[in-house]
């Protein structure tokens, strides 16, 4: 736990007070302009499917920025070095571009407002409520990760108490969300990037001046515990002697690409960013433009961690006030003079804030459309369910209060985090991939896929957290749990479909991949505009040789 | 989905350039101006670097560049040709 002594006591002026105040007016701004022009409940949740690409693209990467990217990626970039890339790009950018080019036109052409009603389309109706259910539990479990670390912030660096600080995060995000809806918080996620940027590029630039650039950081970080191996990304993974203890295999397939797949292609928090997209190659250029800023943005968070590590003394502490999760506050309270220091502390708490946010309108949507619209109370007028999105939010942000507690049961949130993906992510990745391009997949594998994928995921992190079963890291882990359920649920999809009749292939229509659909056919999904800068092939492709050039210098 | 039409009409109503442009040339202009009466202390703090003053002046750019691109490409004209995916329903 953080404790609000001198050393991460921020010292605020009255120019950094308004700079936090007019983003906050700004917002709210924003919320009351949307409401007034926000009508049905396609509006509320989709943003009625009007915005360009290239604020869902800023929104898609900004919903993703939230307080753990941001504290725990300079955490790990003091702790692990610049093994800590692999997490932007091996563990990110394919399965952006993946996204973009390969699953877009299911989920945009389809016309579905979640995935779980993808699922219930492709599959059945229990495979459709299995998924509805434990994505808003896992959405809840996470906006409680992300307002207990906006509340960290605020009680350490403004000093107020932790559960004041949660209330009043908590209200700040149920005020930003219910009165304008996705749209507002897209909005707020584009101008909240920029604020962040704004933010951390200051830390990185004093920093590196500190250090003595570029060159004064490299030689710095050699002298430093981990050595000559926090400069480098790949050497070393032959094997798992590397600051990471992880070999090339596990970086690869592990991160690249179960955890990474399942997270970027079946996360709504981040789809639903796409499917507000004004049309199917807007919807499609999504992610991909989402990918770019994704490749840079370890130059404001691990760039920062590696210079904590040469200049903050002491960092790394087990507790207090040093460890490593406090890499960017530490690096703001020495380097950031008042003016750039309110718009850094505007930054991280606008990040922390969409982190729930997302969270809460992914929750909100499931939980109307597909939870209470489905099984619950079915064909009532749109303003009814505009009603119950709105209620869900209020309760959604209540239960995330008191799930920020459970979070503030962990002594490290980031590994908490992570075994939620393998828990939730990696099952529903194996069924959806299966799925998507296996006509023969029958509705009942879907189901017993997914719930056995799960279930088996949760009995290993059970067994773990037992003490039954071992492994050196929480990370590990997480791994071998996401690994867990891919297999199991491939497997379960393979056997059960055997025995139990396959979906008539009327009824798969643009759901699987060849079957019929302008929206999934190979001409929609190669082909693309004719201008080259909107065709999402050519960005995507762009963009993965980029990530491969970038690793070139930091093998 | 009913209401299409209506719909986009609505979410146009106001443009992230705008507001985005807003802020950042009024935090711009906050910065720029701290950053031209900061005292030594405050440049030492930043290891010499005027950041202050640099950083206001990259937001206040930053913040009149998306206005004069709203200006320039205004929300209600067609920003792309009509989507040759467009499905009829």
């Amino acid at each position: 736990m953080v404790i609000a002594a001198s050393a991460l006591r921020l010292d605020l002026d009255i120019f950094d007070y308004l700079i936090l105040a007019l983003y906050f007016i700004t917002v709210l701004g924003i919320g009351f302009a949307a409401r007034a022009a926000i009508k049905t409940s396609a509006d509320f949740f989709l943003s009625g499917r009007s915005m360009p690409a290239w604020v869902t693209g800023l929104a898609f990467v900004s919903a993703n920025l939230g307080a753990l990217e941001i504290l725990g990626m300079a955490a790990n970039g003091a702790q692990y070095g610049l093994m800590t890339l692999h997490y932007y790009w091996v563990g990110a950018v394919p399965a952006m571009v993946f996204l973009g080019i390969v699953m877009m036109p299911f989920y945009y052409g389809s016309k579905v407002r979640s995935v779980p009603e993808f699922l219930r389309r492709r599959f059945n109706n229990s495979t459709h409520l299995f998924n509805a259910i434990s994505f808003a539990i896992a959405q809840m479990l996470i906006a409680g990760v992300n307002l207990f670390a906006l509340a960290l912030i605020l009680k350490a660096l403004l000093g107020w108490p932790l559960w004041i600080s949660i209330v009043v995060g908590a209200a700040i995000v149920l005020i930003y969300i219910s009165v304008g809806g996705l749209s507002s918080a897209i909005y707020n996620e584009v101008l909240q990037f920029f604020v962040i940027l704004a933010g951390l590029i200051p830390i990185t630039i004093v920093g590196l001046v500190k250090v003595g650039g570029v060159d004064g950081l490299v030689d710095k970080v050699r002298q430093t515990e981990l050595g000559d191996a926090a400069l480098h990304t790949f050497a070393n993974t032959a094997g798992t002697d590397n600051p990471l203890g992880a070999n090339w295999i596990g970086i690869i397939f592990g991160l690249g690409f179960v955890l990474s797949f399942g997270y970027w292609t079946t996360n709504f928090a981040e789809v639903q960013r796409a499917l507000s997209a004004k049309n199917m190659n807007a919807a499609r250029r999504t992610p991909i433009i989402g990918a770019f800023p994704k490749l840079l943005i370890p130059v404001v968070t691990v760039v920062p961690g590696l210079i904590a590590l040469v200049t903050v003394k002491g960092l790394g502490a087990e507790d207090g006030d040093y460890t490593y999760n406090n890499a960017i506050p530490l690096l703001m309270n020495e380097l950031l003079p008042n003016g750039v220091l309110g718009v850094a502390v505007t930054g991280l708490l606008a990040s922390f804030m969409a982190g729930m946010a997302a969270n809460v309108s992914g929750f909100n949507t499931v939980f109307t459309y597909d939870i209470w619209q489905s099984y619950i109370r079915k064909d009532r007028d749109d303003a009814y369910y505009l009603r119950v999105g709105r209620i869900a939010t209020i309760g959604g942000v209540v239960v995330g209060i008191g799930t920020a507690f459970i979070a503030a049961g962990f002594n490290n949130i980031m590994n908490y985090i992570q075994a939620l993906f393998s828990l939730f992510n990696a099952p529903l990745f194996a069924t959806f991939i299966v799925g998507m391009f296996w006509k023969k997949m029958s509705s009942w594998a879907g189901f017993w896929s997914l719930a056995l994928g799960t279930f088996s995921a949760l009995t290993l992190y059970l067994l773990y957290l037992g003490d039954v079963v071992k492994f050196n890291s929480d990370l590990e882990e997480s791994f071998w749990g996401a690994g867990l359920a891919f297999v199991v649920a491939v497997v379960t999809a393979l056997i059960v479909t055997q025995f139990t009749p396959a979906k008539p292939e009327n009824e798969l229509q643009g759901l699987v991949y060849g079957m019929g659909g302008e929206a999934t056919s190979t001409e929609t999904i190669i082909a693309g505009e004719k201008v080259w800068w909107r065709n999402p092939v050519l960005l995507g492709a762009i963009a993965v040789v980029l990530a491969l050039v970038l690793y070139i210098p930091l093998w | 989905m009913a209401d299409q039409s209506r719909t986009s009409k609505a979410a146009r109503l106001f443009d992230v350039r705008r507001v985005i442009g807003g802020l950042f040339v009024v935090y711009g202009v906050i910065v720029t101006l701290l950053g031209l009466f900061d005292n030594q202390a405050e440049i030492d703090k930043a290891q010499g670097v005027r950041i202050n003053l640099w950083m206001g002046l990259a937001m206040l750019a930053l913040g009149l560049l998306m206005l004069l691109w709203l200006k320039l490409s205004p929300p209600e004209a067609p920003e792309e040709a009509p989507e040759p995916e467009k499905q009829a329903d």
